[in-house]
């Protein structure tokens, strides 16, 4: 008696993702060099944040067939991106076999008031948060991975930091209440009791966290490792810096020597430059995508 | 879990990338001292070393990068019980680190959306045990100093090699440590 796509194989190949980082890649060839960088896994979109940003416009699911041609060419899972609340687009996504779906704020919102509903599809979901309830919602719908969002495509290591430090913050406190405070903080988080009562009891999410938006070098890895992120995932931070190869390896190194601060020196040495960045604090508030989901 | 002076077995978790905080839970839950094993120093002094899920390219790589394929090779020629499950019975066959009279073919299954739960029979006292495949590998050749322990449709997806224990699934998921506690036993020299 065989079941498949159960919650436990979702949020287990998130446990399988662990310690590593994954890269935003465009095409076959980025996405080469990205497996040979050692990323665990490859998000595959038409452009990287900080193009969207720059080319602005409505930013969709990308062509089947650049995802595809990025299937074929490596063996590591493929994640891709869909709308927020565009379960169409997740469907196709999952009859393209992708490994990952990325309900994804970079993208352009489809629905302004939900998220896709993840429980019945095949294909597991990863999604944003930027704080505790939020990733809880996004549970409760049925995403089997979190990663908090920062704000993607500037370079900027601030709000991921803010992000985490804000998501731990809030489990520990939740570790301090009792049954009935429990109630109330399952109300104040906007998120399910069961889950709240899960994460009091464990001390942590009920699926594997990851950090995103902002990692522009080793050091940012290692930063974001050791604030509580189980991974990483790299959007314009490699494929926007001049040696993509090298910085993608160094993120990689850093990534499971995040303890070892030789180590991230070594791996912090001769990277060429980084990303062009973008200072959040100087962003309007329409520009950020953070704000993205509810 | 002891060795003969009463110590507890000291037992490694290569931690390059993937599932090694499960397996390093489940050790210590069964009594093991367990150590996470980055480069080679890190080998020195452990009784036995376990070789998590993850990517088998990444962790490739990683063993590369770290100058880590000569000290493991060297680990098993002394001795020592290693237990690979997932990525880490594709890095134990031939095609890579060479230490085990196996062939692993990868992703086996399928994608992420043929992942799968099931009830596998490998004739231990309590019953199946529940296994957890994710874009799981199979074995695809074997020599004839390998004893399979269990098959999927026909595929061996456990076995052992004298002190070599593998396993295609993930028993570090659950809460089932009897798959643990059978490498434990080969680690005291008690199976």
């Amino acid at each position: 008696m065989r079941d498949e796509a159960t919650f436990t194989v979702k949020a287990g190949l998130a446990e399988m993702l662990k310690g590593g980082v994954i890269m935003d890649v465009v095409d076959p060839e980025q996405a080469k060099i990205a497996e040979a960088a050692g990323a665990c896994a490859v998000m595959a979109l038409e452009r990287v944040p900080s193009d969207i940003r720059r080319d602005g416009g409505v930013a969709r699911m990308s062509d089947p067939e650049m995802i595809e041609g990025i299937q074929a060419a490596v063996t590591i899972p493929v994640m891709a991106k869909a709308r927020i609340g565009h379960f169409a687009e997740a469907e196709v996504l999952q009859a393209l076999e992708v490994d990952y779906i990325d309900e994804s704020e970079v993208l352009t919102p489809a629905d302004e008031a939900n998220h896709i509903d993840k429980w019945p599809f095949k294909v597991p979901f990863v999604c944003g948060a930027t704080n505790l309830g939020e990733a809880l919602r996004r549970i409760g719908e049925g995403a089997a991975m979190i990663r908090s969002k920062g704000e993607a495509g500037t370079g900027d290591i601030v709000e991921a930091v803010r992000h985490l430090r804000t998501i731990n913050g809030e489990i520990r406190r939740l570790g301090t209440l009792d049954d009935a405070e429990l109630a109330t903080a399952a109300k104040e988080h906007g998120a399910p009791l069961d889950l709240v009562r899960s994460v009091a009891e464990h001390g942590r999410l009920p699926v594997v966290v990851f950090c995103a938006g902002g990692i522009a070098t080793p050091a940012d890895a290692a930063l974001v490792m050791k604030l509580g992120a189980e991974g990483v995932f790299v959007g314009s931070g490699i494929f926007k810096s001049e040696d993509p190869e090298r910085r993608g390896a160094a993120i990689v190194e850093a990534t499971t020597h995040f303890k070892d601060p030789a180590r991230v020196l070594s791996a912090s040495r001769g990277l060429g430059h980084a990303m062009e960045s973008l200072e959040t604090r100087k962003l309007d508030e329409q520009q950020l995508l953070a704000s993205r989901g509810w | 879990m002891s060795d003969a002076a009463g110590a507890p077995v000291r037992v490694g978790v290569l931690a390059l990338q993937g599932g090694f905080e499960a397996h390093g839970r489940m050790l210590r839950a069964l009594g093991a001292d367990v150590r996470e094993v980055r480069v080679p120093g890190d080998l020195d002094g452990l009784d036995a070393l376990v070789l998590p899920g993850g990517e088998s390219t990444t962790m490739t790589l990683g063993i590369e990068r770290e100058g880590l394929a000569e000290p493991l090779r060297a680990f098993h020629a002394a001795g020592r019980p290693m237990f690979g499950t997932c990525a880490g019975l594709i890095m134990l066959d031939r095609a890579h680190l060479g230490i085990m009279d196996i062939l692993a073919e990868r992703n086996a299954f399928g994608r992420q959306v043929h992942s799968f739960e099931e009830e596998l029979d490998f004739g231990l006292p309590g019953g199946p045990v529940h296994a957890v495949f994710i874009r799981a590998p199979w074995i695809a050749e074997h020599g004839a100093e390998v004893e399979v322990l269990a098959s999927v449709d026909g595929h061996p997806v456990a076995a052992r090699e004298g002190r070599l224990l593998v396993i295609s699934f993930h028993p570090e998921l659950g809460s089932d440590t009897r798959l643990h506690e059978l490498f434990l036993q080969i680690v005291a020299g008690t199976a």
